[in-house]
């Protein structure tokens, strides 16, 4: 057998590049080449895009690809499926699942979106509401889910409702995959202070879904789901950015291009939060030092809170910065984005999205307890909705 | 497997196994010779230094020459090394002239022509800590134009200078001059070392007096101020990793004395309020960790970042280490305001520290004519 070094990586992506050339071969057809060849993420199984290769080796494959002009499947476009969907399916799923959903889902011919978050069930996730009943060979999905990025251009959901209200809130959720053609599912957009909408609320109504769509054990689905918000807040910390290659870059593009708005006031307050920008910056290329070299440190939870704090604060800065164009916004407009660029805008915009920073995926007051208690080891604060039915809880 | 381009340039922010094992050498000599109420003792009594932990420290650990070059009788090793020494020392708040002699004082006499007699001769003595040499500026001075350059008359040097930390445990003064750097030997007639009553009573701080001292000339004006330049900037680097040693210890010992420390029939360590202090101080320790490691490495490897590394690690650093001190003392309560109780000690040497070798704002104006930021 050969074994799976990076040459051996390379070998296979040249053959992938010779039998398929990217110049003469059609988008979806040549990622679909390179999922069967294993190339897709080399850390997944054989025959589901991967080659039970260690996940280090991935850049190698990425970089020949790259070199070839090969074209990629628009990881921003699939975010939730790549990051969050797809591990769920993968160390959940039945063998039939994984076949069924993680080809198109890396493709990118199906969008998925994640259907968690309710207007009951923010912080408190596992008090959510939304029922699942079962009837014969399907759960019947009478809900109200919130947040929901993709949702108008998804095919499939994650989701999670509650099988029995009798159970302890955690223990009585279940976790499936929902079809978004289904009659009972309604998106409707969710506009934010921003004036556009990004998310989308959407009622579930009598939707049935199969069993065999059960992702895990009936009951188990807050372990399921764990996993899909592990994923999801490495994803959220994880990306590697130039020196100024983040908020701090167009404030400090202004401050240079424009002396006439310099004041001293704002000068001590630029340079405090460049330097923390830049340390925010290192500490992230130091996690990312630590997880190459094999050892994994909790850092990564506190990069989340690190950069929401920032991207607040350097954009409120760059508002006030403006001075009179500060008081001007772009355009309230309402629009559906298909995919969020928080640089690409204007100082106003910037300001206002960067809110949501502190409160998307995990509260910075939820971290800060997480980081207290798991990476300090504080006592948790004494809780009284551990051991009482669902049903019972205080709503 | 080969990383991409980009992250093979970047410095190394982690530790090497040799400086895990340094570290766990280093802490378990201060374990052994330097708790808290050990150096509690010390700095009320007349001699706050032990010269028996730094001759294991410096001479037998060899920590001393960690920047020298072993052809001239030190460990050839570096600045990632030595950082690592004084993460241990700030953990500890340890009264020992490390970094002043060992750091500032060793880096200065490096930026000179090391092959000359009197400056090798010196260097060495200082690798294997048989000697302590400290740079005869104020303690706050970040560049060679905030000393007070003494004056030379005939050959002998003359003048004062104030706030000199670890003066007076020195036995060779590094004294710049109008004339150059000139080595003063403390033992000299003309020399007087008055110790001064000191915010941080872990590194106390003294006037230094030269009239008609004799002394040794290293370099001469130019080379001194150049050399003053280097010294300062190693110092400023690594005090970053002093300080987060320092805040390291603030945390942990908060986290785990309110982990105990029972008020309303709760550890006062599950209260939210307090608990999100924590964890945000714990945030900014982390940080600190990469702003001084990145100063250490850019120092370590002669990167052309290297000002600004140290800047950037300054201007964060000093904050982070005043503010663990501070929540350590707010979150111990009571207790944490005794004399008793050892964090008053870190309190007085965070404070300190970040006023040393230039403060938090003097590191700012620096960022901002390197990056181009100007003031209005």
């Amino acid at each position: 057998m050969t074994t799976l070094d990076a040459d051996e990586l390379r070998r296979r992506t040249q053959d992938l590049l010779a039998a398929h050339p990217p110049a003469a071969t059609d988008r979806t057809d040549f990622l679909k080449a390179r999922f069967d060849a294993g190339l897709a993420w080399v850390h997944y199984p054989a025959g589901l895009g991967g080659l039970d290769a260690p996940r280090s080796l991935q850049p190698v494959v990425d970089a020949a690809l790259a070199a070839a002009g090969a074209p990629d499947n628009d990881p921003r476009r699939i975010g939730i499926g790549l990051g969050m969907a797809a591990p769920t399916i993968l160390g959940y799923g039945t063998d039939e699942q994984k076949r069924r959903f993680l080809r198109p889902l890396w493709v990118g011919e199906e969008v998925w979106c994640q259907l968690f978050s309710e207007p009951g069930a923010g912080s408190d996730l596992a008090a959510l509401g939304t029922r699942a009943v079962r009837d014969g060979e399907d759960w019947v999905v009478d809900g109200q889910k919130v947040w929901t990025s993709s949702a108008h251009l998804a095919r499939w959901a994650i989701l999670i409702a509650r099988t029995d209200p009798d159970q302890p809130k955690h223990r009585g959720i279940s976790y499936f995959i929902c079809d978004m053609t289904d009659p009972g599912v309604e998106v409707r957009p969710l506009r934010q202070i921003t004036g556009e909408a990004e998310f989308n609320e959407v009622f579930l109504t009598g939707v049935r879904i199969p069993d065999s769509r059960r992702l895990g054990p009936v009951g188990e689905g807050w372990k399921v789901a764990r996993t899909t918000l592990m994923n999801e807040r490495v994803s959220i910390g994880g990306a590697r950015i130039p020196r100024e290659g983040g908020m701090i870059g167009p404030v400090a593009r202004t401050w240079r291009a424009r002396p006439e708005l310099r004041t001293h006031d704002l000068h001590q307050r630029l340079l405090t939060l460049w330097v923390e920008a830049e340390v925010a910056r290192l500490t992230g290329t130091r996690l990312r030092q630590q997880l190459v070299a094999g050892q994994p440190g909790p850092e990564g939870s506190g990069m989340k809170l690190a950069f929401a704090r920032l991207n607040q604060e350097i954009s409120g800065l760059e508002v006030e910065l403006l001075g009179q164009e500060g008081l001007l916004y772009s355009e309230w407009t309402m629009r559906r984005p298909e995919l969020v660029d928080f640089t690409g805008r204007d100082a106003g915009y910037r300001y206002l999205r960067s809110k949501g920073n502190s409160i998307e995926g995990g509260t910075s007051e939820v971290l800060l307890n997480i980081v207290a208690e798991r990476v300090l080891g504080l006592p948790v604060e004494p809780r009284n909705d551990k051991d009482v039915a669902w049903k019972d809880l205080a709503r | 497997m080969t990383a991409p381009t980009e992250e093979n340039q970047a410095p190394d922010l982690l530790y090497s196994e040799a400086e895990d094992d340094l570290r766990a050498a280093v802490r378990s000599l201060l374990a052994d010779r330097c708790d808290a109420p050990t150096v509690l003792a010390r700095v009320e009594s007349d001699a706050p230094y032990d010269p028996q932990l730094w001759k294991a420290l410096a001479a037998d650990i060899g920590t001393a020459g960690l920047l020298v070059p072993e052809k001239l009788g030190g460990q050839g090793a570096g600045h990632r090394e030595a950082a690592v020494v004084l993460e241990e020392l700030g953990r500890s708040v340890a009264p020992a002239p490390y970094l002043t002699s060992a750091v500032v004082a060793t880096e200065t006499l490096l930026a000179l022509a090391a092959q000359d007699r009197p400056v090798a001769g010196l260097l060495g003595d200082l690798a294997t800590g048989r000697r302590i040499a400290v740079l005869a500026v104020p303690f706050s001075a970040a560049a060679p134009d905030a000393a007070q350059p003494a004056g030379v008359v005939a050959g002998a040097v003359e003048g004062m200078v104030t706030g000199v930390a670890d003066a007076v445990t020195a036995d060779v003064l590094l004294v710049p001059t109008t004339d150059g750097l000139y080595a003063v030997e403390t033992g000299t007639a003309g020399v007087s070392v008055e110790p001064l009553v000191s915010l941080d009573l872990t590194r106390p701080l003294a006037t230094v007096r030269l009239a008609k001292a004799a002394g040794t000339r290293l370099a001469d004006g130019a080379s001194a101020v150049s050399a003053v330049r280097r010294g300062l900037l190693a110092g400023a680097g690594l005090l970053a990793s002093e300080q987060l040693g320092l805040a390291e210890w603030c945390l942990t010992e908060t986290v785990r004395y309110t982990r105990e420390r029972h008020q309303f029939n709760r550890p006062v360590g599950s209260f939210q309020s307090l608990k999100h202090r924590m964890a945000q101080l714990w945030l900014e320790v982390v940080s600190a960790r990469a702003a001084a490691r990145n100063a250490a490495d850019a120092l370590a490897t002669g990167s052309p970042d290297t000002p600004l590394a140290v800047a950037v690690a300054q201007a964060y650093c000093s904050k982070v280490a005043v503010h663990a001190a501070e929540e350590c003392i707010q979150l111990h309560g009571g207790i944490g305001m005794t004399w008793e109780h050892p964090a008053h000690l870190y309190l007085k040497r965070a404070k300190a520290d970040s006023i040393a070798y230039g403060t938090a704002g003097h590191h700012r104006e620096v960022i901002a004519e390197l990056v181009e930021l100007p003031a209005p």
